[in-house]
């Protein structure tokens, strides 16, 4: 409907901009009230990737940050070594990620040695919004 | 992250079954968050029309040091004492209570306008809204602006919360942390002030969907932007001591929900004027 308007005026109301960044700023504001929840939800993923790679636990670190419509989840995870081995649990990913890894490692400066940053573009690992909005109701 | 407020209430005074033995009144803070959107307005208007159902109302200034509520009602000449001279046992709370001649049932109990929040001692106002509750049906707090020392003591001696909430998102972020501050127990109920359905109807005003679809509380009702307000603001004549017009409507209608009476939450319908009623005539279609 207000898509639909947008098309036929050529505007946004500034009333559903007031309402959408009212939905991201509560999101923020939810999560950062909710230390907790990142911690788990930190020591979760880093579990997850530890199944794969070597992880320098106290090292990494989760953000978020406010991209155009949506709020992201941003994390830094220093990777210490790669096992050259196969996982020894599921997921039916093939370990053909990791060298890639360390491929993204060496362009990064940033990177402590002998660490590199899972995943890809800038230097950190994106995750789009499902993890973070579902943390938010827990405040 | 309640423990702000949980350090200083007490949660098992205020059950329900020592209340109806002791036969308390209603202890209700009304606050926001944010300043200026209106909860000095919504305390005085409410209870004038609590008042004119004949119920026991009085108004306790918890904003200290920045005393508004007795101008507003227009009772400022005849406040002697205020909150924290009865606190510190320099006068009786009969002394301090300022009685509402045009509304008989009603009392104010100003605030300090020369002291500071900090000044307020959180226990004994606890105390304080506890006396009064043996004494009068409703006993609303006029909370100031902020999360801070003010807001404690102010939410101190309630066991129930109004938050009043403008339609604009810095308005409603505050009220969605001051009831995540409050927690569950102050029952937290809506009042959507200043709306203006005009701007809603263009789509540059949040609506009262948007905004309760954020907050999900149960709605008491809308107050329109009433330039009437900033009138009876002057005169120190509130809009609830008449009991004709929407908005006067609407504060007796929040009222009668308050006591409880089925009767629907008040909205505000868009007074299309006249331009706007010729635009839909002629132009409408187009759209
Ligand atoms: N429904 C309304 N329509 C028009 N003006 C209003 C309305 N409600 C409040 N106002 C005006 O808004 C201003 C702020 O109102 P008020 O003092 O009640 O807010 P407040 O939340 O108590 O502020 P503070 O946080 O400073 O204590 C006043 O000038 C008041 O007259
Ligand atoms: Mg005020």
């Amino acid at each position: 409907m207000i898509d639909w308007m947008k098309k036929l005026f050529g505007q946004t109301p500034s009333s559903s901009t007031a309402k959408e960044r009212l939905r991201l700023v509560l999101m923020t504001d939810h999560l950062a009230l909710a230390p907790e929840i990142i911690e788990n939800m930190k020591r979760d993923l880093v579990d997850v990737i530890s199944r794969y790679v070597e992880v320098d636990r106290e090292k990494v670190e989760v953000n978020f940050e406010r991209e155009d419509k949506a709020l992201a989840m941003l994390a830094n995870i220093p990777i210490t070594a790669v096992n050259r081995q196969s996982p020894p649990e599921p997921p039916p990913e093939r370990p053909a990620d990791p060298p890639s890894a360390i491929v993204e490692s060496t362009k990064d400066e940033v990177a402590a040695p002998a660490s590199t940053h899972a995943g890809a573009p800038p230097r950190r690992k994106r995750r789009k919004k499902p993890a973070a909005s579902k943390a938010a109701p827990a405040q | 992250m309640d423990s702000a407020v949980a350090e200083s209430g007490q949660d098992d005074v205020a059950t329900p079954v020592s209340d109806a033995a002791k036969k308390l009144g209603r202890a209700i803070v009304v606050t926001s968050g944010k300043g200026g959107v209106g909860k000095t307005t919504t305390t005085a208007n409410l209870g004038i029309a609590l008042a004119s159902r004949g119920a026991r109302v009085a108004l306790v200034d918890a904003d200290v040091g920045l005393r508004n509520l007795d101008i507003v009602l227009g009772l400022e000449s005849r406040v002697k004492y205020h909150v924290l001279d009865v606190l510190e046992e320099k006068t009786t709370l009969d002394e301090a209570l300022v009685k509402d001649k045009r509304c008989e049932t009603l009392s104010l109990l100003a605030a300090a306008q020369t002291r500071e929040k900090d000044d307020v001692d959180t226990g004994k106002m606890r105390e304080l809204i506890g006396a009064l509750r043996e004494r009068f049906d409703y006993v609303l707090i006029d909370c100031p602006a902020g999360i801070e020392k003010g807001f404690v003591n102010a939410v101190a001696g309630a066991e129930e919360a109004i938050v009043v909430c403008t339609p604009e998102v810095s308005a409603v972020r505050d009220v969605d942390r001051v009831v995540g501050l409050l927690g569950n127990r102050f029952k937290p109920q809506l009042i959507i002030n200043r709306l203006r359905p005009a701007l809603v109807k263009k789509g540059k005003m949040l609506s009262v969907d948007d905004v309760n679809g954020i907050l999900h509380l149960p709605l008491l009702g809308v107050i329109a932007d009433e330039p009437e307000i900033i009138v009876t603001t002057n005169k120190g004549e509130p809009l609830a001591l008449r009991h004709e017009g929407q908005t006067a409507a609407a504060y007796h209608a929040i009222a009668a929900r308050v006591a409880g009476e089925d009767v629907p939450a008040p909205t505000v319908e868009s007074k299309e004027n006249f331009g706007d009623k010729l635009r839909a005539f002629f132009g409408g279609r187009k759209a």
